[in-house]
């Protein structure tokens, strides 16, 4: 994974509550067995016609954000099915960081696990971003968000913080523990009625 | 302490605590299907690593599956790609497999129950956000991104934050079980809530109209936490529980001897407190129908569809939300839900698509015929369930009406096999999301039960099930 350290960029208004991971990435894309190449199908029935022509009214269309790394959306974002897929359309389309004020629960911890950094603020800060056309900075070490309207801290957990500032491999750290994994096993399997 | 029986099987699953709330748990339980695995798969791949415990791992394919004939090939290639990769994978890593012409083959929520894979105070995951249905026997069951599958498959552990204990009240009796079912008490639930009520919480359902639900009944109840936003949801075990588990394929030989042990340590202490609570009184609720496209958004079947500003009560993003709702849905606000007319019905899914499910469904369609405007189709969750309804006869029963008898699997809940909707049509659909596109591009869902489903298809739009005649 590769690490995150500070990103500036416009930010991309989607003014949506609830946006569940269908929308995120339908269905019909989920058949991929690899993990790239999702970024062209992120929010397809959003973005596209039914004849695949561009829906001028979306924003992702919408050139002014081309470059955009940040998407800021409104509560509840990723709720519904645990697809992963929906965390690597994101990036693979371009997004490292989204803006919200709450996430459903599997969806933000599948960001971090790609490298994406999900970020919740206060609901009148979140409506001073969208509201603001000036490019943001996002400084993960420092975990602040300013621009020229806004500037304020952000929290995150220090384990996601280390994982996604030196683009970890949690699994690497996990089988450190393999010690504490095998006495769990052992113990569990010889004197607990709950062995099976 | 007082402990709830979340914290208790918490508790008893950590392997390191980092004192900060998150801990690494170990996993009883590991369900694989082949939408969300083959990304982890390779993972391992790459990093030379192997399955740690393929006896705790057990894989099926539901989600891709067509449910029309088993014999002929998978027309779709990059479905079949799919189903091959988890064949190949299963084998490589010696994982144990319930393929597509396996007995044993079912959605991965149905089969884990029926086999006694699923068992009560365990650890369960799976690449799927409807995992929460195995909390219906006790289990701390939660779905998992294709990452952390892989990362259970290396480890049989998982990181997790500790959740929010959310008890959930469902008090009273129902007046007529058999009108007011399990999806109605669950939506009626959702519906307060809200689809966030529940996140960073784990739900524990408890109460007398909890206790009066049958095992199916439970697994309707807890599938649809996630709906409410918890990651899981389970119900205290109990003899239900216990009877219904006896004597399944993969349950352990200290049976008895574990269910003494379950019983007495797998329940919430009595002066245990919970973070939050919500409590539902079933004494007068109606049987639900959604509306929109999110499954709060909800009403009687007596009801009417909302004003957008009447569901919103005060907050904007709601109401712009169900301004575009109806208007994806193609609904007038004020219109009468036994007035909104149907094209297609749908009985299945990880939700409601058990022996029982159909059994009921089964009553309402008996003798009579679907609506000529109608394309029902019922999907039984897996090729158990499929068997004893045939067994019963409840094929014929369906078939005779006009209904389409399938093969088991995901089918319409989500159509990522050739069942799908086309776009504007409207269905009645047992399932679980009634998100835009869900079962097709401009496909128009509505949550319901199954016997409500079953009277649609015969009526051709909604009627209120309580007119029938169902005991």
């Amino acid at each position: 994974m590769e690490p995150f350290k500070k990103i500036s960029s416009i930010a991309t208004p989607l003014d949506k509550v609830n946006v569940d991971t269908d929308q995120i990435i339908p269905k019909q894309f989920l058949k991929l067995i690899q993990k790239t190449g999702f970024g062209q199908y992120l929010f397809y029935d959003w973005r596209y016609e039914k004849d695949g022509t561009p829906r001028k009214d979306f924003v992702l269309n919408d050139s002014k954000y081309k470059n955009s790394k940040i998407l800021l959306t409104r509560s509840n974002f990723g709720c519904g099915s645990s697809r992963e897929h929906a965390a690597w359309a994101l990036l693979d389309f371009g997004f490292k960081v989204v803006i919200s004020t709450s996430f459903a629960d599997i969806f933000f911890n599948n960001c971090f696990k790609n490298g994406i950094l999900p970020i919740k603020v206060d609901e009148h800060i979140l409506q001073k971003l969208f509201e603001s056309k000036s490019e943001i900075e996002i400084d993960l070490e420092k975990q602040t968000i300013r621009n020229n309207d806004v500037n304020v801290s952000f929290h995150i957990e220090p384990h996601w913080k280390k994982i996604l500032l030196e683009g970890l491999d949690d699994i690497a750290i996990t089988l450190n523990y393999d010690d504490k994994i095998s006495k769990y096993e052992n113990v569990n399997r010889t004197s607990n009625p709950r062995a099976f | 302490m007082s402990k709830t029986l979340i914290e208790k099987i918490w508790d008893s699953h950590t392997v390191v605590d980092e004192g900060n709330g998150r801990s690494l748990l170990y996993v009883d339980r590991h369900l694989v299907h082949e939408v969300t695995s083959p990304q982890a798969f390779d993972g391992l791949r790459a990093n030379k690593r192997k399955v740690r415990r393929t006896d705790l791992t057990f894989a099926t394919m539901d989600h891709n599956v067509p449910t029309s004939n088993r014999s002929l090939p998978i027309v779709d290639q990059t479905s079949a790609m799919q189903v091959k990769a988890l064949e190949k994978n299963c084998k490589e890593f010696g994982i144990e497999l319930f393929d597509m012409n396996s007995p044993n083959q079912g959605i991965v929520h149905v089969i884990g129950p029926e086999l006694g894979i699923t068992l009560p105070g365990t650890t369960i995951v799976c690449g799927d956000s409807h995992t929460s249905t195995h909390g219906a026997f006790g289990a701390l069951a939660f779905g998992i991104g294709t990452s952390d599958v892989e990362h259970v498959l290396a480890t049989q552990c998982i990181w997790m934050e500790k959740p929010k204990t959310f008890e959930i009240r469902v008090e009273g009796k129902r007046k007529n079980p058999h009108t007011i079912t399990a999806k109605d008490i669950i939506l009626s639930i959702i519906r307060r809530i809200g689809t966030a009520g529940g996140t960073g919480t784990a739900f524990e359902y408890r109460g007398e109209a909890i206790s009066d639900l049958s095992m199916e009944q439970r697994m309707t109840i807890c599938n649809m936490s996630i709906e409410g936003g918890a990651r899981a949801g389970l119900i205290a075990p109990d003899k239900k529980t216990f009877d219904y588990l006896r004597g399944r394929r993969y349950v352990p030989e200290n049976y008895d001897k574990l269910v003494e042990y379950w019983e007495e340590n797998l329940k919430t202490d009595s002066n245990a407190r919970f973070d939050k609570s919500f409590t539902l009184h079933v004494d007068d609720i109606a049987p639900q129908v959604s509306w929109g496209t999110n499954p709060a958004m909800t009403v009687d079947v007596t009801g009417k569809v909302p004003f957008p500003d009447e569901y919103a009560k005060g907050n904007i993003e709601e109401e712009k939300a169900a301004t575009k709702a109806l208007q994806y849905m193609g609904l007038k606000p004020g219109t009468l839900v036994t007035e909104i007319e149907l094209d297609r019905v749908f009985i299945g899914s990880c939700t409601n698509s058990r022996l029982e499910d159909l059994t009921e469904a089964a009553k309402v369609v008996k003798g009579k015929k679907v609506s000529s405007k109608i394309r029902a189709m019922i999907v039984p969750g897996s090729q158990h369930v499929k068997k004893q309804a045939e067994e019963l006869s409840l094929d014929k029963i369906f078939k005779d009406a006009g209904f389409e008898w399938r093969e088991s699997g995901c089918s319409m809940c989500l159509g990522m096999n050739p069942d799908i909707l086309a776009a504007g049509e409207r269905c009645a659909s047992t399932s679980n999301r009634n998100f835009e596109g869900r079962q097709g591009a401009g496909g128009r869902t509505h949550l319901v039960s199954p016997v409500m489903a079953a009277a649609a298809a015969i009526e051709g739009h909604f009627v209120d099930v309580r007119e029938l005649d169902l005991n």
